[in-house]
């Protein structure tokens, strides 16, 4: 692809940079909005992540400058990943259904993980680690569904 | 001896051989890693608040640092292929090497990040939100792993020897598909909370 003519990857690098600092600040302003907040970290989070992988796609990768090939390739393997997804997931998104076993509820999960998370319990000791150790080991086979 | 080239170009795509492939490489890569990310999506979506207390547990600042050091890695890797369009050698290699030092950071805070977590018991099975923790980002660090070693071996076995030129951009392009996963995999797993 020596042909065309390259762009400035610094100026495209900087972008990407800016990017990455509003995606990381996203959730820590978020809480300022309300009942926006949730829209805002998922826009700041999801919808800059897209941005940033086209800027890398399309001047780093060249793929603007690419024979159309290769955006054919991606995007077959794309449509290929949707046809997966969209055949799993009309049945995994619904549980529902006769056939269903689901041996803990969704409020038990919760309890577990706050019980084992060392964020909500403030402590990040030496000490608090091991207690917890086991505790995840306990429940494991519980939670494998 | 260096290798005799069977095919360079294909004619019917313009695409030099090696490219063309690394494209398809990549495109398989999109099904492996998109697979994962839409599998830890549908579980994200049908158990919304425990995996969200799980998410909680992950160091930002750790997967932050990790961003910008693939960031700036994108960067050099592609100033790397600048240089060796230009056929000059001693720069090449540098910016190769630079990213790979920067590879090398991600693994090591990947590394003390892991042994955090597992220090405070969060292990591959402790729920399936560290299962898909400790298999995506694994799988993605084995990656980053596989395109140093390659990077290295670019830079010793064929820049410095002045050969093989086009593989610079074909290692750049594996590399920047890599950094993707994670653009993708760091709000995922630090931000998404």
């Amino acid at each position: 692809m020596a042909g065309h003519n390259h762009p400035s990857y610094l100026k495209i690098y900087i972008i990407l940079v800016v990017l990455f600092i509003i995606s990381v600040l996203g959730p820590e302003i978020a809480p300022a909005f309300g009942a926006f907040a949730k829209p805002i970290v998922l826009l700041t989070a999801f919808g800059i992540a897209i941005w940033k992988a086209y800027l890398v796609c399309a001047y780093f990768m060249h793929l603007k400058f690419e024979k159309i090939y290769a955006p054919y390739i991606l995007l077959a393997c794309f449509s290929l990943l949707f046809v997966f997804f969209f055949g799993t997931a009309t049945d995994a998104m619904f549980s529902n259904g006769h056939n269903w076993v689901k041996p803990v509820s969704e409020e038990a999960m919760v309890e577990e993980a706050k019980a084992r998370s060392y964020v909500l319990h403030g402590a990040h000791g030496d000490d608090h680690g091991d207690s917890h150790d086991s505790h995840g080991d306990d429940h494991s086979e519980d939670k494998a569904h | 001896m260096a290798h005799q080239i069977i095919a360079t170009g294909r004619s019917r795509t313009g695409i030099p051989t090696g490219r063309l492939a690394v494209w398809w490489v990549i495109g398989s890569e999109i099904l492996i890693f998109g697979g994962l990310i839409a599998s830890y999506l549908l579980n994200r979506f049908n158990h919304g608040p425990s995996w969200s207390v799980e998410a909680a547990n992950t160091n930002t600042l750790i997967g932050a640092c990790n961003t910008f050091w693939l960031l700036t890695s994108s960067l050099f890797v592609v100033y790397a292929h600048a240089a060796s369009e230009r056929r000059d050698a001693a720069k090449t290699r540098m910016w190769i090497w630079l990213t790979i030092m920067l590879g090398g950071f991600f693994m090591g805070f990947k590394a003390y990040e892991y042994t955090t977590e597992i220090h405070h018991g969060f292990t591959l099975f402790t729920s399936n939100f560290w299962s898909f923790y400790y298999t995506a980002t694994g799988l993605h660090g084995f990656h980053v792993l596989c395109g140093m070693v390659i990077m290295a071996i670019i830079a010793e076995g064929d820049i410095k020897k002045g050969q093989n030129w086009h593989r610079v951009e074909n290692i750049g392009l594996y590399w920047h598909f890599v950094d993707i996963i994670w653009i993708f995999l760091f709000p995922l797993m630090y931000i998404a909370k």
